[in-house]
């Protein structure tokens, strides 16, 4: 985690220096309450029988499932900017391998860039959020570009 | 979970089947327990409205998510999304019904992979199009079959 500052202005310091986001041990219950959040009844998700006949061998995540790991620390950078309103803009994500029950996966993070123009809502910032993720094996399984509005 | 389908069955211009999710602010709190996302404009009216907004409103990733669900109810098992970008243009409300589309852009093989590029959206009832975004994928093909 970055330590926190009371603004937009304070977070520029912080382009480009990464973090350690968290490291993640996936259970079922971790996939089964996101794909319930989501209502996605696929069997792959969740039935161990199903999912052990396919050709993955047993349960996997959803794709999507790998941006919620590490997700909490934009809030946690932005929270202490108090004043402003965040919205999200867009989400880039890229997938390499899916993710087992079992793997334990890190996050590391970093705010990719800040940029800022002058909106209706007054001064609005840009802020890209770089995601990667990577297995207990090392292997880079998937890469994720977050990119936040905040005025 | 639809039937296996292969690279050849694919036509360029062609629309894949739509899902439609009716959203609920129980929904909401659900994917703020799972996600990790705890922006209170996403399940705290009042604070909502303190931010210049109408409500609460659904969150953007969790409209990614359903793009997702789209794309790999679609794909079947043999098949892999490999690219999933979302653009949340406008803002969507529990209790909305929204309906996520998508219509496949261009097919090429490249290092021996089967590859699937798609336009996707999402649509409330008034058909105004709050996220548009683009997925690449895989599936096999007859060929190696």
């Amino acid at each position: 985690m970055i330590e926190g500052t009371s603004s937009i202005e304070g977070l520029k310091d912080k382009v480009g220096v990464e973090w350690g986001a968290g490291v993640y041990e996936v259970e079922k219950g971790m996939i089964r309450r996101f794909v319930q959040a989501i209502d996605d009844p696929n069997p792959l998700w969740q039935d161990e029988e199903y999912a052990g006949k396919s050709e993955y061998g047993g349960i996997i995540a959803p794709p999507t499932f790998v941006v919620t790991l590490g997700l909490e620390q934009i809030g946690q950078v932005l929270a202490s900017v108090p004043s402003v309103t965040v919205l999200h803009g867009s989400t880039e994500l890229e997938c390499y391998q899916p993710i087992m029950v079992g793997d334990t996966v890190t996050v590391t993070t970093k705010i990719a860039a800040i940029r800022e123009r002058q909106g209706k809502m007054g001064r609005t910032a840009f802020l890209t959020f770089d995601f990667a993720y990577e297995n207990q094996r090392q292997e880079l399984i998937a890469r994720c570009r977050q990119m936040i509005i905040c005025y | 979970m639809s039937q296996q389908f292969y690279y050849e069955d694919v036509e360029v211009g062609s629309e894949i089947a739509p899902l439609v999710k009716q959203t609920t602010t129980r929904q909401l709190v659900m994917w703020a327990g799972a996600s990790g996302d705890y922006n209170p404009i996403h399940y705290d009216k009042d604070f909502a409205q303190s931010k210049g907004l109408p409500g609460v409103i659904v969150p953007g990733q969790l409209v990614g998510c359903f793009l997702g669900q789209l794309m790999t109810d679609w794909l079947g098992e043999q098949g892999r999304l490999r690219r999933l970008t979302c653009s949340y243009r406008g803002m969507n409300f529990p209790g909305q019904t929204l309906t996520c589309q998508g219509k496949v852009t261009k097919k090429y093989i490249e290092d021996g992979e089967h590859y699937i590029e798609l336009s996707l959206w999402v649509e409330n009832e008034k058909g105004e199009k709050t996220v548009s975004g683009r997925a690449t994928v895989t599936v096999p093909s007859r060929g190696a079959a």
